[in-house]
């Protein structure tokens, strides 16, 4: 099969006019909802206060209550869809709307700031023409990628190539759902939270699957394969490392495992090094971000599953990696560092300005890990995952099952107790790792095995000093 | 209007003919074995329908026996499809088909 | 009486699950067949959220959108020489006529039957909050027997795909 073929054209314009009018007036409705329960709640038409902007779930509950009063005063021609309905639907519009325009926001923001921190970690520095530096870049990338061409590969199966661009979108913002922003600011506080967030992100497989093969192509088969190698495998050390917080915490839904932090003032990234470490690097593999980007690996197998997406499809996969990116970087603030709570600080700042900070440091490493740590091998990749993360996993599941039984018998303060567990963690920690690791035979060295040749300061002039002409000159 | 236990029953009785049907007229083997995978599904709604409807949903002996049953029936599926794909993948290569029609070893 | 979103909800998913259903019967590709069984799978999961089975529909989707389809799709593609298309054998007749047989059967059962107070009960009213915790009790104590003999059969299953499809050591 010659991988160089030409693909079809289509026509120019692929979205009908009504369409785009349809999304415009969508769009307009969805401000023009915000604004007008904005002004009733700012503007105290409720019952004439200022509503406390520390929690807006307070907010919308008055907003509901208030409806309801005016449904249960006024029986309305549509009373047949139940007492309730406008207060769910109008609660449900603001909290979509809510999330769709946070999370579309903090995208376009990402897609700048992921660029230049990665630019200043290699010595550059970044998108900076367009706009003060280069912060409009983001806008002129899209309106490039709307521009182009949109590209259908010959024989390629029509249906399944175009949804995964559509599909692969609704994972990530459903994943959004269940995290909580505040003490009564969750979209979806639903009682089995972690279990639905593992079951939607194994949705993306599937997704990934069909554009891989729809494509026709040798190249993005190959990468939709290696990508769903990957994800199966290490969906289990995700999951089990999951598995001890809700061991702990006794609960699976995130605003519970959050309140628990927060009653007990204890980051569970304290308690738990060991699982941390275990979902932070198994998510950067769901995620398909360096080190674990295998399945994209630009240098070798072209861009994985994506490889004949072209114009804004390819921008929405990308954009769709981004954000998944961010939901990691979400969960890990939320089960790991204490979500919404600070320490009885919560009391005077918001706490969706908490858990932005803790979701912004944890994005930080996850651009931090990108810019800096080179790429596994596949068999490394796969190795890593079977050999090292699930027994590892499996056994620090069974410790935190042992310390979660004693935690719910023994009667002294949840200071001794947790400080008992988080030094024992730490120690098992630091033991299992290293001797799992010299036992699949892993020596570190002591040394440098060869002189660096590029120094940062000065650069190529003093290495080439130490090392010396001759050698250079060889080199050469 | 409302929802009742039979329009359950009905839409579970319909998905568990599909997979009848499927089940019995696919030649290739993964195709049988979704149609078996069907089934259980249908299984599973009517297990959680009559779980919901009967009664037993807040009885105190044995609360969500039907939930459980369906945790149970998930595990089976699960070990049968991985058991069944590997079989299908050893004939393949042992034969270099999948097709139902054409595996009959056992016929002689 | 239920409120409207249930009876749509209902509806809606249920035409799904069974159309996918006979989806996969009618289906000319493998792969098309495979992508609406997830359908059918995913809008069953919604069918049991309508009935109060939060814990369940979460297992459905991971397991039956997540899992086993990952493994049929590895199979078909591990099976390049197989035919891609999803074929009919002989029986097509028989089967169409059973499946059939059976769905129409047991609906006009399920129609007819008297059900009592609990077969017309109303949805609405229950909460989510003690499926994961009662399911959890249950498999712990009542059925702990059976849920070590799954984990058995789990473990057995695990280890018997492996010896199924490792290749021969080369000599």
């Amino acid at each position: 099969m010659s991988t160089l073929r030409m693909g079809r054209r289509l026509p120019q314009r692929t979205v009908p006019r009504a369409l785009m009018a349809l999304g415009a007036l969508v769009a307009l409705g969805f401000v023009a909802v915000n604004a007008a329960i904005g002004y009733v709640v700012i503007d105290g038409r409720l019952d004439g206060q200022w509503y406390d902007v520390r929690d807006l779930g307070i907010g919308v509950q008055e907003l509901r209550e208030w409806l309801d009063d005016r449904n249960a005063d006024q029986p309305g021609f549509l009373d047949f869809l139940g007492q309730h309905w406008i207060s769910y639907a109008v609660t449900a519009l603001l909290g979509a709307t809510g999330i769709l325009s946070v999370v579309g926001g903090a995208l376009l923001i990402l897609i700048w700031v992921e660029r230049r921190l990665i630019g200043r970690m290699q010595i550059r520095r970044g998108p900076n023409r367009v706009g003060p530096y280069g912060l409009l870049q983001p806008v002129a990338d899209a309106v490039k990628l709307i521009q182009k061409e949109v590209l259908m590969p010959r024989g390629a199966d029509k249906v399944l190539f175009l949804l995964p661009p559509a599909l692969i979108f609704i994972p990530m913002i459903v994943a959004w759902g269940p995290i909580p922003w505040g003490r009564q600011m969750a979209y979806l506080d639903i009682h089995v939270g972690i279990l639905f967030l593992i079951a939607i992100s194994s949705l993306t497989t599937l997704v990934i699957f069909m554009a891989g093969w729809s494509s026709n192509n040798h190249y993005a088969l190959l990468g939709a394969m290696r990508t769903i190698a990957m994800m199966i495998s290490y969906e289990i050390p995700l999951s089990i490392a999951l598995l001890s917080v809700v061991l702990l915490s006794g609960s699976m839904q995130l605003s519970t495992i959050v309140e628990w932090q927060s009653t007990h003032n204890v980051w569970l990234a304290a308690l738990l090094p060991l699982a941390m470490f275990t979902f932070f690097f198994s998510s950067t593999a769901e995620l398909n971000r360096t080190p674990n980007d295998i399945a994209e690996a630009e240098s070798e197998i072209v861009a994985g599953f994506h490889t004949e997406y072209s114009g804004m499809k390819f921008g929405l996969i990308f954009v769709v990696e981004l954000g998944n990116t961010l939901v990691v970087a979400a969960l890990t603030g939320t089960l790991f560092l204490g979500g919404w709570s600070l320490f009885g600080l919560e009391e005077w700042i918001p706490g969706y300005l908490i858990l932005g900070a803790k979701i912004s440091a944890a994005y930080f490493l996850l651009v931090w890990l990108r810019g800096t740590l080179p790429r596994f091998r596949l068999d490394q990749l796969m190795k890593f995952a079977w050999q090292f993360l699930i027994p590892l996993s499996l056994i620090n599941l069974l410790v935190v099952a042992a310390q979660a039984s004693i935690f719910a018998r023994w009667q002294v303060e949840g200071v001794v107790s947790l400080g008992l567990f988080a030094i024992v963690n730490w120690a098992a920690a630091i033991i299992l790792v290293r001797e799992w690791a010299r036992r699949m035979g892993y020596r570190p060295e002591r040394e440098a095995v060869r002189q660096p040749i590029l120094t940062q300061g000065v650069g190529g002039l003093q290495a080439a000093r130490r090392l010396g002409a001759s050698e250079l000159g060889t080199r050469a | 209007m409302s929802v009742e236990l039979a329009h359950y029953l009905t839409v579970g009785a319909m998905i568990f003919g599909a997979g009848i049907a499927i089940a019995l007229s696919k030649r290739n083997a993964i195709a049988v074995l979704m149609g078996v995978e069907l089934m259980l599904n249908g299984v599973n709604l009517t297990f959680l329908a009559f779980s919901r409807f009967g009664g037993a949903f807040d009885s105190a002996e044995a609360p969500l026996a039907g939930h459980v049953f369906v945790v149970f029936v998930l595990t089976v599926a699960a070990a049968e499809a991985a058991v069944a794909l590997a079989m299908a993948v050893l004939i393949y290569r042992r034969r270099e088909t999948v097709d139902l029609d054409r595996i009959n070893l056992m016929r002689w | 009486m239920d409120s409207a979103g249930i009876i749509v909800a209902f509806w809606l998913l249920s035409a799904i699950a069974v159309g996918s259903a006979v989806g996969v019967f009618l289906a000319r590709n493998l792969i098309h067949a495979v992508m609406l069984l997830v359908l059918s799978f995913v809008a069953t999961a919604g069918l049991f959220v309508t009935l109060s089975a939060d814990f369940i529909a979460a297992a459905q989707v991971l397991i039956y959108a997540g899992a086993i389809p990952v493994l049929m799709v590895f199979a078909v593609m591990l099976t390049p020489l197989a035919g891609r298309d999803n074929g009919n054998s002989l029986y097509v007749v028989p089967g169409v006529l059973l499946g059939g047989a059976f769905a129409v059967i047991v609906a006009i059962v399920a129609i007819d039957a008297e059900w009592g107070a609990a077969g017309a009960a109303a949805l609405a009213g229950q909460s989510f909050a003690t499926t994961a915790d009662a399911i959890g009790d249950a498999l712990m104590g009542r059925y702990v027997l059976a849920f070590e003999v799954a984990s058995v059969l789990l473990l057995a299953a695990l280890i018997g795909a492996i010896v199924l499809v490792r290749e021969d050591e080369p000599a």
